[in-house]
């Protein structure tokens, strides 16, 4: 908490290398009945100020329990193993999530203050017996010593920015008279109403038509920039990554196996994993059939030894894929980590395939 | 399945085609009243949840039901399968043997067996399929049911279509818990081939379904209409996945198909103003594709529907006629493309064509 004090924020239009987390080695495991499971496996990742990381994978990867870990929202059976999430806080310095302790006022202050978190479903993130007009102010008697005027007059305003129409009239209704897409605008006004400095966003518009959908992520984007907060999105949906994100972390089993900027990653991706992702969606696959990822994701309990994906990978040798431990995430290219031993040489035969795919 | 050709309704209107479509549907509506409180429960309004449908369905082929949330598509498929009785209207259903029977205005005792040559996939494959019984008994409850088969005979009939639908034959005696989620909707699939149905409705079939696991159903469903001649209505929200697998799409909004047309010619050129939003609203995992964030508006509340036309208090298109008159789902191009849209209706055709 002491070097970062004293940096001023920068101005957005350096911040290259300015960190606003950085995640190093994250391990959040669960015991269960049939042994621990390795959720979260290792992971390292770090989110530039003012951009978006999108977490992507497929149900079981780990990218949620990954978003709750950095909050600390991981309760029994689970435990956060081990690992570092530092937080460079413009506002409260330095701060080591992962080592804070439960109920401390710190975590608190992390919580809703500096990082906020939207959830999916806006209806279970919100209290149907009080009014919109409660939560939002609830949220900012949380964080901030203002009056009870100034607390509405600050919810009425961030309100009408996430576009509710007659804010001042909605402030006294409850959820159940809006709508589902109204109602994500309130969850997003309760996440931003502090102003955070990084935003987690889990599956924000899974629940919603395309349309409404498309609203909210516009919504997000908009306020992102007027806040100047980071966005970390969690999703399983490609097309919301390749339009609202920056860069891009995949993972499998519980690991990061691929990360890059969304454009390089989405048009010439590097492991086989992301191949077939990129390739089971309709929108990239011209032909009658669609090509898919041969077996499905195996059990925590059972991950396979080498490689956690080489029994589906068209690209895995015996003796090479198959034992010893998972390959490390390293740098292929300017910005691009893999997690593959065999990425340089099974980078022309992507290649081809992307092409033949892509007609 | 010899015996269950009974016809209980007059011969459907004449169609032009040769072969009479599969499914006719005709005027299909279906409202639902609210009740208002206190004593009598009185009937204060009407949600008009399908009103006034009608397409064909023609035998082989795959017809995109698409929609938001509310717009009625899950109601229609419904009404056609008969799970909800329509308000009015005709389903005509034209089976292989070349009877065609009402199943709109079908007593349910006349229904029973008819339900054999169409059978529903559902969405969500851990609520769909009882957990407190075997794979075995979930496949082949439906021949038991109908009395078509038991003992050796319904033991290989359930192994047989195990195995068509990529499953094992060993696991005829496990419980659906064991099984993911794409494994599951094999076992629903299953379950509704067993009867060699001709017609398939397939709800939301594939939206619950991680993206790697939704391409292997996505291929099996092809390859099985291919071995059985199947016919689907497949509804759907996901515009990427019926792009892929419709031969033509149709698009509800608040109750109504608003345009049908063959898929590849309408996600080229879509013709209504709000099949034009929906599919520039769609985030294509291309970053070189650039998605619209402006649709106005909410999707229309069908208890409170507009006048005129329901979509255009968040139409960019609309004019005059739009606010006075209900547009009709008409023939817009003279090639199969049919809109409900004042815009590309010869009588108004003052205004702006496209």
């Amino acid at each position: 908490m002491t070097a970062s004090e004293s940096v001023p924020r920068p101005s957005p239009s350096s911040r290259q290398d300015d960190f606003v987390l950085e995640v190093t080695d994250l391990r959040t495991y669960f015991d269960t009945d049939d042994g621990v499971l390795p959720a979260v496996d290792g992971v390292t990742f770090s989110i530039k100020r003012g951009q978006t990381l999108a977490l992507v994978g497929e149900s079981g990867c780990g990218k949620s329990v990954t978003s709750h870990s950095l909050l600390r929202l991981i309760q029994r059976p689970g435990r956060i193993v081990g690992g570092k999430i530092l937080l460079h806080s413009a506002r409260a310095g330095e701060i080591d999530i992962a080592q804070l302790k439960e109920n401390s006022r710190q975590l608190f202050q992390v919580r809703g203050g500096l990082i906020s978190m939207i959830f999916q479903e806006p209806m279970t993130a919100l209290s149907p017996v009080h009014t919109i007009g409660d939560q939002v102010t609830e949220a900012i008697f949380l964080h901030q010593k203002v009056s009870v005027a100034e607390a509405r007059r600050l919810a009425i305003e961030m309100l009408g920015k996430v576009g509710l129409s007659a804010p001042e009239q909605r402030f006294s209704q409850y959820p159940h008279e809006i709508s589902g897409g109204m109602r994500q605008r309130v969850v997003i006004a309760m996440a931003l109403v502090c102003r955070p400095e990084l935003l987690i966003a889990d599956e924000p518009t899974t629940a919603l038509d395309v349309t409404i959908q498309a609203q909210i992520l516009s919504l997000i984007k908009t306020l992102q920039r007027e806040i100047g907060c980071s966005v970390l999105l969690i999703t399983h949906d490609l097309g919301v990554v390749a339009q609202t994100a920056d860069e891009v972390a995949v993972m499998y089993l519980g690991r990061i196996v691929e990360h890059g900027p969304v454009r390089e990653l989405l048009k010439n991706p590097r492991h086989p994993y992301t191949q077939g992702l990129l390739q089971s969606i309709p929108a990239l696959n011209r032909g009658t059939r669609l090509a898919s990822i041969p077996g499905m994701v195996p059990a925590l309990t059972a991950i396979p030894p080498g490689c956690p994906f080489h029994p589906r990978c068209p690209h895995a040798q015996t003796g090479r894929c198959d034992h010893g431990g998972a390959p490390p995430l390293r740098p292929i290219a300017p910005g691009r980590d893999v997690a593959c031993l065999r990425a340089e040489e099974i980078a022309g035969v992507a290649g081809e395939v992307a092409s033949a795919s892509g007609k | 399945m010899r015996s269950d050709s009974t016809s209980h309704s007059p011969p459907p209107p004449a169609t032009a085609a040769a072969a009479p479509p599969l499914l006719s549907v005709r005027g299909l509506c279906r409202h639902f009243p609210i009740h208002g409180r206190g004593f009598g429960r009185k009937v204060i309004g009407t949600v008009r949840a399908v009103d006034d449908v009608s397409f064909d369905l023609h035998a082989g082929e795959t017809l995109g039901l698409v929609g938001e949330s509310g717009s009625g598509k899950t109601t229609t498929a419904r009404c056609i399968m008969r799970a909800i009785t329509p308000t009015s209207g005709e389903v005509i259903f034209h089976p292989r043997d070349g009877t065609a029977v009402d199943l709109a205005r079908l007593p349910e005792p006349a229904l029973k067996p008819l339900r054999p040559r169409m059978q529903m996939i559902f969405q969500d494959p851990f609520s769909s399929l009882n957990p407190r019984m075997t794979v075995g008994e979930i496949v082949g409850e439906p021949l038991v049911i109908h009395g078509l088969a038991k003992g050796d005979e319904l033991d290989a009939r359930v192994d047989d279509i195990l195995r068509k639908v990529g499953l094992k034959p060993e696991h005829r005696t496990s419980y659906p818990h064991a099984f993911s989620g794409g494994q599951r909707q094999r076992i629903g699939i299953a379950r509704a081939l067993i009867m060699r149905p001709s017609l398939i409705v397939a709800d939301e079939a594939v939206s619950a379904l991680d993206v790697s696991v939704q391409a292997q159903v996505l291929n099996l469903l092809k390859d099985l209409q291919a071995e059985f001649q199947l016919t689907y209505l497949f509804v759907a929200h996901n515009l990427d996945v019926v792009r892929h697998f419709c031969d033509r799409v149709a698009v509800m909004y608040a109750g109504r198909i608003v345009e049908l047309a063959p898929t590849a010619r309408m996600f080229e050129r879509p013709l209504h103003p709000y099949t034009k939003a929906l599919l520039a609203a769609v985030p294509w995992p291309d970053p070189e594709v650039k998605m619209k964030f402006d649709v106005p508006g909410e999707i229309a509340d069908p208890s409170r529907l507009p006048p005129g036309c329901a979509f255009h208090p968040r139409c960019k298109e609309c004019y005059a006629p739009c606010l006075r008159h209900r547009p009709e789902l008409r023939d817009a191009t003279g090639d199969g493309r049919f809109a409900a849209c004042h815009r590309h209706d010869p009588a108004h055709a003052s205004g702006v064509e496209n």
